[in-house]
C-alpha cells in the first residue's frame, strides 16, 4: 500500500503577535512548524506503515526552505520527501492548491492519501476534500481514528459534533485528519542520521504537466481584496475601582439591562 | 448588462438530520434577507436548498424564516449524509438554478460538501466567513465582500470571487443573528429530481455513536461567564455568579488544558463560538484565539487585574480589579438585586 | 575552526530540547519531590532511539557522534538533571567499555540491547575505602576453573538497581596494585548479587544511587572485560570519557537556571518595573550567561577530541572542573535572583542548585580534575 500524506508548513499561530503601531503581524521570529493536523497525518501513516508494510511518501506544496521540514519527516521515519515549488504557484487558493497537488498525485500514485483536516494558517479545511474532487476518488473528513485496514477497504473513526460514525470506504480515498487523535512521535536518533543521506525530490511547475491557467494566482477563482487587523474598538469604559464598587456598578448596569431576572 | 448571464439570487443550503433543520441555516437566510435588502435594484431573491427525504414539509419553516422560495430535492438516497450523493444533486441544483451566491454552514457536513462541490464547479468559496457584506462600488454585479479570520485569528482577510459564479461562502454557527420565524410568509416550493449517474455507494457508515452531551450546550446559553487563568482558583465562584444570573460557565483554552474544565465548554478559535446576550469575561487576558469565539456577544463586561489586557478592547465595560475579590461580592448584589 | 553545529548535531539538538521540554519537564519537580527513578522517561528515550547514540548501527547504535549524545544530556539536564546523569551512566560508563574493550562475542551479547535501551547499563568502581583513590579496591575476584568468584561491596553507583548490565572492578591480584585491578560484565539477577541500601541525596534524587552487594558471585570467564590487570586503565579510559558527560550535564542544568531566570525576571515587578529593567539584574545574567557559554565551548571541545580520536583526558577534566564550578555558582545565583520564591520548592531553581553539587563531586572530584590538569601543565 502506497500511503501519500500532504504536509503544510505553518508560521507557528501562537506565536504570532500584531504590531499596533503598523496594525500588521510580525512575522519574523515566528518559528516554522508542520501543520498540527498534518502531522497527526503523518503519524497515522507511520503506524500503518508499522502494521502493514505500507510505504509513506510526503507531498508538500510551498517555498524551497519548507525542505527542511521534509528533512524532518524522514528523520521520523518516511520513506519519501516530495516539495513542489515554483513561483508559479504563487498566491493560489484551494482550487488552484487543489489542482497542483492532484497534479502530483497522479504522477505519484497512491492508495491511500491522507492530509490534515485543516491548516493552522489558513483556516480552510477544503484543501483535502478539493484534491479528492479533482482525482474523482471518495473522502471521509474528520477522521479521530483509523481503525482498520483489510484489503482495499478501509475501516476508519469520524468525529462529528453529535455523534461519531464508524464509516468503511473503498481505496483510494483522501482521509483528512485531526490533530487531538494521536500523539505524533519525535524524530529519533537513527533516523535523524539517515536523513542526512537522503533527499527531498523537487517538482516544478514543469515536472507537473498542469496547465498554467489552473495554477497559483490564475488558477484561483478567489482573490484577497484586503486584509487588516483587527481595529480596536474605542468605545471600552474602564474603571478602577474597589472591589464592592465594581461588584456594584456590575449589578446596577445588568439591572438596566434587565439581564438580572427573578 | 449582466457579467455573469443568468446568475442571480442568494441561495443558502439549509443543512438538515433526520427532518430537523439546524439553527445555522435560519441564521444565513436572516443574514441573506439584509444583503438582499442592500442592493435593492437588483430585485434579488432569498432561495432555500433543502436535500433529504420525506423533507417537503419542512419547506414552509424555511419560509417562516425568510426564504422567498425553497428548491426541495427529495430522495431516497439523500436521506442521510453522504459526500457523494449530496455534491451530486448539489451540483445539480446549482448548474440549473444558478445562483449567484451560496451560503453553507461551516459545520462538519458543511465543510465536507461546500468545498467539494465548489472544486467540480471550479466556484470561489470561502472558509468560515465572520462579515459578509456586498460591495458598495461593485453593486450592480452583486459582489460580495467576504471576511474572515486567519493566522488563528490574528489578521482578518477579505476575499472576492470577481470572476465566478457562484460566490461560496461557508459561515460558521451563531455568527449571524437569527431572526424570528413569521408563519404568515408565503413562498415557492420548487422540488427538483436529481439524476444520480452512479447509485453505488462509495462510502458506507457502517455504525453511529451518539455522543452525551454532558452539561449544557454553551453555545445555546444567553449569559455566559467566562473563565480565564486568572480564574483558575475560584472557579466554584464563576460557576455561582453564573448560575445567580440563570447562565453557565465556559472558559478559554488555558483552562482547558491546566485540567480545570471539560473541553465541551472551550469558547475560542478552537472551541466553540457562541453570541450571548452577555459575557462576563473573568480573569481573561483575550488572546484572540479566545475573543474570536466571543467578540459578537450583544454585551461584554471584562475583570481582570492586568490593565494592558487586550480583553479590555472588545469589551463595553471594563473593570481592572482582582476577580477572587470582585466575585463573591458581585454574587451578593445580584441576589440583592433580584429581592429588590 | 569551525564553531557551527553540524546539520545533523542541530536536527539532534532540536529533538532533544523538544523531547526534554515537552516530556521531560513536566516531572522533574515529581521526581525529585518523590526521590524516584524517572522509568517512563527512560522509556521514551527508547522510543526516539536516544540510548544509544555514539555507537555504531552495526552494534545497535543510532550512529552518530560523541556530542549529539552531549547534546543529550545537556538538554535534558537543562530540565532534570536526574534524566541527564541515568543518560550518561547508561552512556558513558555502562555501554562504553563493553564497546571499546569488550570482545567480539561480549558486543554481539550486550551491546545491541543497551544500544537498543532494552536494558539499562551502569559501571561500579567505588568502594566504601576507595573513592578518589581508586586504587584501593577491596572487591576481590578470585579465579576458580572456568569461573571467578567475587566478593565485596560497592557504594553510591547511579542507576543501581533499574540497571540490568553493570561493568564492575576488582581485585584479581592484589600484590600488583592497580595493575591487579580486573573489569567484569556482571548481571542482575546472578545468584549472590544484590543491591544495597539506597542512598538519600541533596540533589538528582531521582537517579537510583545505591550499593552493590556481592556474595560469593560466581561469573563465567567470559564476563572478563579486556585482559585481566587491565581494569584501573579500562576505568580510568572510561571515566575520562564519562566526563564529558558529566560537564554536559553541569552545562544544563547551569544553562536551564538562566532560563528559568530570564522568564521570572521578566515577570517580577518591584518598585513598578519589572527587574529585568534593574541593572543589578542585568549585569548578573551577563556574566552567567558568558560563564555557561565558555563552559559550553570547553564541553564541546572535549567531545571533538573524544570523537576525532584526539587524546582527551585533558579536555575532559578541564571541561568538568569549569563547568560544573559554573553550574554551582550559576545556579545560586538564580535562587538569588528569584529571592524568596527561588528559595521555595514552587521554582525549579532551588532543584537546580541542589543538583548541580554533585557534579563537582562525581566522576571526579573538582580536585581530582585539578590534578589531571596541573599533571599536563607541569610536565
Amino acid at each position: 500500500m502506497k500511503i501519500v500524506v500532504l504536509v503544510k508548513q505553518v508560521p507557528d499561530s501562537t506565536e504570532i503577535r500584531v504590531d499596533k503601531a503598523t496594525g500588521t503581524l510580525i512575522r519574523a521570529g515566528v518559528p516554522s512548524i508542520i501543520n498540527p493536523d498534518d502531522l497527526a497525518g503523518v503519524e497515522e501513516a507511520l503506524k500503518l506503515k508499522e502494521t502493514t508494510g505500507a510505504t509513506v511518501t510526503i507531498v508538500s506544496m510551498g517555498p524551497p526552505q519548507a525542505s527542511e521540514m521534509l528533512k524532518e519527516l524522514y528523520a521520523r521515519g518516511v520513506d519519501e520527501c516530495v516539495l513542489i515549488t515554483d513561483r508559479k504557484f504563487a498566491g493560489a487558493d484551494t482550487c488552484a492548491t487543489s489542482s497542483t497537488l492532484a497534479a502530483a498525485l497522479d504522477k505519484l500514485g497512491y492508495d491511500l492519501i491522507i492530509a490534515g483536516r485543516q491548516a493552522i494558517d489558513g483556516d480552510t479545511a477544503q484543501v483535502g476534500p478539493q484534491t479528492a474532487e479533482r482525482l474523482g476518488i471518495p473522502q471521509v473528513t474528520y477522521v479521530d481514528e483509523i481503525k482498520a485496514v483489510n484489503g482495499d477497504t478501509i475501516t476508519v473513526k469520524k468525529a462529528l459534533e453529535d455523534c461519531e460514525q464508524i464509516i468503511e470506504a473503498k481505496l483510494p480515498v483522501v482521509l483528512t485528519t485531526l490533530s487531538g487523535m494521536n500523539n505524533p512521535r519525535y524524530m529519533n536518533c537513527n533516523d535523524i542520521v539517515d536523513s542526512m543521506n537522503k533527499e527531498v525530490t523537487v517538482w516544478t511547475f514543469d515536472d507537473l504537466g498542469i496547465d498554467e491557467s489552473k495554477v497559483g494566482l490564475a488558477g484561483s477563482p478567489t482573490k484577497v481584496h484586503s486584509t487588516f487587523t483587527k481595529d480596536v474598538s474605542a468605545d471600552t469604559e474602564t474603571f478602577t475601582l474597589p472591589a464592592n464598587e465594581t461588584a456594584k456598578l456590575i449589578a446596577q448596569t445588568l439591572k438596566e439591562k434587565q439581564l438580572i431576572t427573578k | 448588462m449582466a457579467k455573469f448571464e443568468g446568475y442571480k439570487d442568494i441561495y443558502v443550503f439549509v443543512e438538515q438530520k433526520n427532518g430537523e433543520i439546524a439553527n445555522v441555516g435560519y441564521e444565513l437566510i436572516s443574514e441573506a434577507r439584509k444583503l438582499v435588502a442592500s442592493i435593492p435594484h437588483m430585485n434579488y431573491s432569498v432561495v432555500g436548498i433543502l436535500l433529504g427525504h420525506n423533507i417537503k414539509d419542512k419547506a414552509q419553516d424555511v419560509i417562516a424564516h425568510g426564504a422567498d422560495r425553497v428548491v426541495v430535492v427529495d430522495h431516497e438516497l439523500l436521506k442521510d449524509y453522504s459526500t457523494q450523493f449530496y455534491a451530486d444533486a448539489l451540483t445539480q441544483v446549482i448548474n440549473e438554478f444558478k445562483p449567484d451566491s451560496l451560503l453553507t454552514g461551516a459545520t462538519v457536513l458543511g465543510r465536507d460538501l461546500a468545498p467539494r462541490v465548489a472544486a467540480r464547479i471550479n466556484a470561489g468559496l470561502t472558509a468560515d466567513a465572520t462579515k459578509i457584506e456586498m460591495d458598495p462600488e461593485k453593486q450592480d454585479e452583486a459582489l460580495l465582500l467576504v471576511t474572515r479570520p486567519t493566522f488563528g485569528g490574528n489578521l482578518f482577510g477579505t476575499i472576492i470571487c470577481p470572476d465566478t459564479r457562484p460566490q461560496m461562502a461557508t459561515i460558521r454557527p451563531n455568527v449571524f443573528a437569527m431572526d424570528a420565524p413569521d408563519a404568515s410568509r408565503s413562498g415557492e416550493v420548487i422540488e427538483f429530481q436529481p439524476d444520480f449517474k452512479d447509485t453505488d455507494a462509495k462510502v458506507v457508515v457502517k455504525e453511529v455513536i451518539e455522543k452525551v452531551i454532558e452539561g449544557v450546550d454553551i453555545t445555546k446559553c444567553d449569559i455566559l461567564v467566562g473563565a480565564g487563568r486568572g480564574a483558575e482558583n475560584c472557579l466554584d465562584m464563576v460557576k455561582a455568579v453564573a448560575a445567580e444570573l440563570g447562565g453557565e460557565m465556559c472558559c478559554t483554552r488555558a483552562v482547558i488544558d491546566d485540567g480545570f474544565a471539560d473541553k465541551e465548554l472551550q469558547v475560542g478559535q478552537t472551541g466553540k463560538t457562541v453570541r450571548p446576550s452577555l459575557y462576563i469575561a473573568c480573569g481573561i487576558s483575550g488572546a484572540c484565539q479566545h475573543v474570536a469565539g466571543m467578540d459578537k456577544s450583544d454585551m461584554i463586561i471584562a475583570i481582570n487585574r492586568d490593565p494592558q489586557a487586550e480583553i479590555f478592547s472588545v469589551s463595553n465595560m471594563g473593570f481592572i480589579g482582582n476577580v477572587e475579590e470582585i466575585l463573591p461580592l458581585l454574587k451578593d448584589e445580584i441576589i440583592a438585586a433580584k429581592k429588590a | 575552526m569551525d564553531f557551527e553545529l553540524t546539520k545533523q548535531q542541530q536536527m539532534m539538538k532540536k529533538l532533544f530540547a523538544e523531547f526534554a521540554e515537552k516530556e521531560v519537564k513536566p516531572l522533574a519537580a515529581d521526581i525529585d519531590e518523590e526521590e524516584r527513578f524517572p522509568k517512563e522517561n527512560v522509556e521514551k528515550m527508547v522510543a526516539c532511539k536516544m540510548m544509544g547514540i555514539p555507537f555504531p548501527r552495526e552494534w545497535g547504535g543510532a550512529g552518530a557522534d560523541y556530542l549529539s549524545y552531549i547534546l543529550a544530556v545537556e538538554e535534558l539536564s537543562k530540565v532534570c538533571a536526574t534524566t541527564g546523569v541515568v543518560l550518561s551512566a547508561h552512556t558513558s560508563l555502562g555501554t562504553t567499555p563493553i564497546y571499546m574493550f569488550g570482545s567480539d562475542e561480549q558486543k554481539k551479547k550486550y551491546l545491541p540491547d543497551l544500544c537498543s535501551g532494552k536494558r539499562l547499563a551502569a559501571f561500579g568502581l567505588t568502594e566504601p575505602n576507595a573513592g578518589t583513590d581508586a586504587a584501593g579496591q577491596q572487591t576481590t575476584a578470585v579465579k576458580d576453573g572456568d569461573d571467578y568468584i567475587i566478593n565485596g561491596n560497592k557504594i553510591f553507583i547511579t542507576n543501581a538497581g533499574a540497571a540490568d548490565v553493570y561493568i564492575i572492578f576488582a581485585m584479581t591480584d592484589k600484590s600488583q596494585g592497580t595493575r591487579g585491578i580486573s573489569a567484569f560484565i556482571l548481571e542482575r539477577g546472578t545468584p549472590g548479587f544484590t543491591i544495597g541500601k539506597h542512598e538519600r541525596k541533596l540533589g538528582i534524587r531521582g537517579s537510583a544511587t545505591s550499593e552493590l552487594i556481592f556474595n560469593n558471585v560466581r561469573i563465567p570467564k567470559e564476563n572478563l572485560l579486556g585482559q585481566e590487570g587491565k581494569g584501573f586503565k579500562i576505568a580510568m579510559q572510561t571515566l575520562d570519557g564519562g566526563r564529558i558527560g558529566i560537564a554536559a550535564q553541569a552545562l544544563g542544568i547551569a544553562q536551564g537556571a538562566i532560563d528559568e531566570a530570564v522568564t521570572y525576571v521578566k515577570a517580577r515587578k518591584q518598585f513598578g518595573r519589572a527587574i529585568a529593567k534593574f541593572q543589578n539584574t542585568q549585569f548578573q545574567l551577563a556574566d552567567m550567561q558568558t560563564k555557561v557559554d565558555a563552559a559550553r565551548w570547553l564541553v564541546y571541545h572535549a567531545a571533538m577530541c573524544k570523537e576525532n580520536g584526539k587524546p582527551y583526558t585533558v579536555p575532559a577534566a578541564e571541561a568538568k572542573l569549569f563547568a560544573a564550578e559554573v553550574a554551582m555558582e550559576v545556579t545560586t545565583k538564580a535562587v538569588q535572583l528569584l529571592g524568596g520564591y527561588g528559595y521555595t520548592r514552587d521554582l525549579p531553581v532551588e532543584r537546580m542548585m541542589r543538583d548541580a553539587k554533585i557534579t563537582e563531586i562525581y566522576e571526579g572530584t573538582s580536585e581530582v580534575q585539578r590534578m589531571v590538569i596541573s599533571g599536563a601543565v607541569l610536565k
